[in-house]
């Protein structure tokens, strides 16, 4: 890495009206990323179209590629000649991506890609949100590894995990997936951003081939492709080193899960019912879990705040809220893989039920019903290109829990 | 040992895993030289993709990036944009360059970003066990051409000039000095270059191609079936056109009109 | 001119006995670690040292030295 400033300088924050896709690339630059390679594609345009610009004024490189699979291999390149390298793309791109990802996670490579999902499969909704990514985002390069993957639900969680998205990777030198969808990237919302330029530490590689990490240090990297030993030449051959090093770059994430983890909740204290959600779903669940409680809603209200006014949702009368039997919280998974497993089983402890809406055909869910045995989990899938509405939500939930009463 | 070789060689990768005659190490020796005479070790970076001539750079104690299949070119421009002042190299193969890399080949190309592509090219796939590649002679019987060849072969450094790259030579393995001269040319070039050189695959191509697998015989073959083009000369046809095929220093590189054109927005702020 | 051959890289291709323009090289009897024949020097005096064989050796494995005169 060149070198870095010194101390972490959030000088000034502000608050501004910003679109998603603008707050992520905003935060990008903050973040210290100096080279940016994409292609255009709808939704995520907005970040290249911005940092095409941006990226000039605070002296990075802004290049526009030949396709999204060039994108991909351009940053991992510009990282090994020592700039953090951010590309954005969305459904069709991200699946070019794929080879790039696989060799990024096997070579140890620290990049940020973002995924503004949208509609598929193929060109599928072009304009429309989905979360049918959410395993591509898991296993869509072939082979055994492991990866970061973050789901913002607003324009401030846009900014902060795409902040996040540089630490993590590179502390644990590992491609990082900001999973974002249509909806949180072209909404527009207040947020809080910071000037300057955050100091981001990196990590080491595992497999280190000399204490320089970057090319023309006189190092003498090699940087493989191929399963490769401490030294960088090829194991491939070798059943037990081939499986060491499996172990080695899936274990680094594994291992450091409680580090990594981000789970929310809210109202879960004396919940029976949970919904568990992601991205911008959540703001629907959120909404849903309030609309229960009798609570007025606003975007800003913070948790202390509702809290005070949980207590007084009781004395409404059932006609006035006919959800207020619905003892129900809110499970807001932030990072959904590496999978939070035990953090969604502490949290989901109590429950009877938990109900998992996503924009897909029911995906996520399937791992919940893995990790959450003594409940009853119930997928509520909604594919088509719009998000669940809190009514359709609670609805669902009370029609669930009356059947089995 | 060779004495300049066992300075930039891995030496506890040794051997190498071409077989016996392969031109790969032949290559390796002139782009060596070739460094080693520029003095530019040190701040030279080497990018390849997948085949059996990506692996040249692998054996070699430089900062080496070996990446996927086709891709090289994608990768090494990435490197290169980020560290502008520095040199970069790309070894790639026939199929590696001119099948799947096609695409970035040409944008490349068209760029005239400062970066030396060596393109290796022995006319097959050898890696996988001897298939037709892009530059596999009309009528040649490969893995995957059991009746003979029929797609027209690819002539890589001619596709290079017509996108717009700005040194391109020829030359095969049987002219190891020349090749040195144009390696150090083309990293000199301010500009795209690309060196093709037609290698032997005495496994493969000796068989399929040459119909002798004695790597002698091909390299006698490569150097009796060759010519030396010369502007303006009469070309035999039939024969391997070697040379530098074009040197234009006139078209500006892409980091410096990238440069050029973000110049006035800088200034402004 | 001082010839050596790297038993240990030598994988016994031939192409130094082809290209060399004295003729300086001959197959011996000897054998690389890969068990194929090894070329030999065997007209070492009429080497030249155009080094033509080290740059078409394709495993690094011929080294042409001008001979140290002693004393």
């Amino acid at each position: 890495m060149e070198p870095q400033l010194a101390e972490p300088s959030p000088k000034g924050s502000r608050k501004v009206i910003l679109q998603g896709n603008e707050a992520c690339a905003k935060a990008a630059i903050y973040a210290g990323c100096r080279f940016f390679a994409g292609y255009p594609i709808t939704p995520s345009t907005e970040i290249i179209e911005f940092l095409s610009s941006e990226m000039i004024s605070v002296g990075g490189t802004f290049i526009q590629m030949e396709d999204e699979i060039a994108s991909a291999c351009a940053i991992v390149g510009a990282r090994w000649g020592g700039k953090k390298a951010m590309t954005a793309t969305s459904g069709p791109g991200f699946t070019l991506m794929q080879e790039t990802i696989g060799y990024a996670a096997v070579t140890e490579t620290p990049v940020v890609i973002v995924n503004v999902q949208r509609g598929g499969p193929s060109t599928g909704q072009p304009t429309m949100s989905s979360q049918q990514d959410i395993y591509q985002v898991k296993y869509g390069s072939h082979g055994d590894y492991e990866i970061i993957a973050m789901t913002p639900s607003s324009v401030q969680e846009m900014y902060d995990f795409t902040i996040r998205a540089f630490e993590l990777s590179e502390k644990f030198r590992t491609p990082v997936i900001l999973l974002a969808d249509e909806v949180v990237g072209h909404m527009r919302e207040k947020v809080t951003i910071y000037e300057g330029e955050k100091a981001i530490r990196g990590g080491h590689r595992n497999y280190v081939v000399s204490p320089q990490e970057d090319f023309y240090t006189g190092g003498n990297c090699l940087v493989e492709g191929q399963l490769h030993d401490e030294e960088g030449m090829r194991i491939g051959h070798l059943p037990s080193k081939s499986g060491e090093f499996i172990r080695s770059i899936c274990g680094k994430i594994q291992n450091h899960i409680d580090e990594i983890q981000d789970v929310q909740s809210y109202f879960m204290e004396d919940a029976d019912i949970a919904i568990l959600a992601y991205g911008s779903v959540s703001r629907s669940a959120l909404n849903a879990v309030k609309q229960a409680k009798g609570i007025k809603l606003s975007a800003d209200e913070k948790e202390g705040k509702l809290r005070f006014l949980k207590k007084l949702v009781r004395k409404k009368s059932a006609e006035e809220n006919p959800y207020s039997h619905l003892n129900v919280g809110l499970i807001k998974v932030n990072t959904v893989w590496p999978f939070p497993e035990k953090q969604i089983r502490r949290l989901a402890a109590k429950c009877r039920y938990v109900f998992v809406p996503e924009m897909n055909n029911g995906k996520y869910c399937r791992e919940i019903e893995r990790c959450l045995k003594e409940c009853k989990v119930i997928s509520l899938p909604k594919i088509g290109g719009e998000m669940h509405s809190p009514a359709e939500l609670l609805e669902s939930i009370a029609k669930e829990v009356k059947e089995d009463e | 040992m060779n004495r300049l070789m066992e300075r930039y060689l891995r030496l506890d990768a040794l051997p190498t895993l071409f077989c016996a005659g392969c031109g790969n190490g032949i290559i390796q020796y002139a782009a060596i030289s070739a460094i080693e005479n520029l003095g530019i070790r040190k701040d030279t970076a080497l990018v390849s993709g997948i085949g059996c001539s990506s692996w040249i750079p692998c054996y070699l104690n430089m900062d080496v990036m070996h990446t996927t299949h086709g891709r090289a070119l994608a990768f090494a421009q990435g490197l290169k944009l980020a560290r502008p002042g520095k040199k970069v190299i790309v070894f790639t193969g026939d199929g590696d360059c001119l099948a799947i890399g096609g695409n970035h080949l040409l944008h490349a190309c068209k760029r005239n970003i400062d970066i030396t592509v060596i393109l290796v090219n022995n006319h097959i796939y050898g890696m996988t066990g001897g298939q037709k590649s892009p530059a596999t002679p009309e009528n040649a019987v490969t893995k995957t051409s059991p009746f003979g060849a029929y797609d027209e072969p690819m002539q890589g450094a001619e596709i290079a000039m017509s996108l717009g790259a700005t040194y391109v030579a020829r030359w095969t393995a049987a002219h190891p000095v020349q090749l040195q001269k144009s390696i150090e040319a083309g990293i000199k070039h301010k500009g795209f270059s690309l060196i093709e050189v037609i290698s032997q695959c005495p496994t493969q191509s000796g068989k399929s191609v040459y119909g002798n697998k004695d790597p002698a015989f091909i390299i006698n073959y490569l150097k009796q079936n060759s010519f030396i083009y010369k502007e303006g000369m009469e070309e035999p046809s039939g024969r391997i056109k070697c040379g530098i095929l074009l040197h234009d220093n006139d078209k500006p590189e892409y980091i410096e009109r990238m440069e050029n054109k973000t110049e006035q927005y800088r200034k402004r702020l | 001119m001082k010839i050596s051959i790297d038993k240990g890289l030598c994988k016994g291709c031939g192409i130094c006995l082809s290209i060399c323009p004295k003729n300086v090289y001959g197959f011996s009897a000897n054998r690389n670690s890969y068990g194929s024949s090894m070329p030999e020097a065997v007209s070492e005096s009429e080497c030249i040292g155009c080094s033509l064989c080290e740059r078409m050796c394709p495993d690094a494995a011929i080294n042409v030295e001008e001979e140290q005169k002693c004393g």
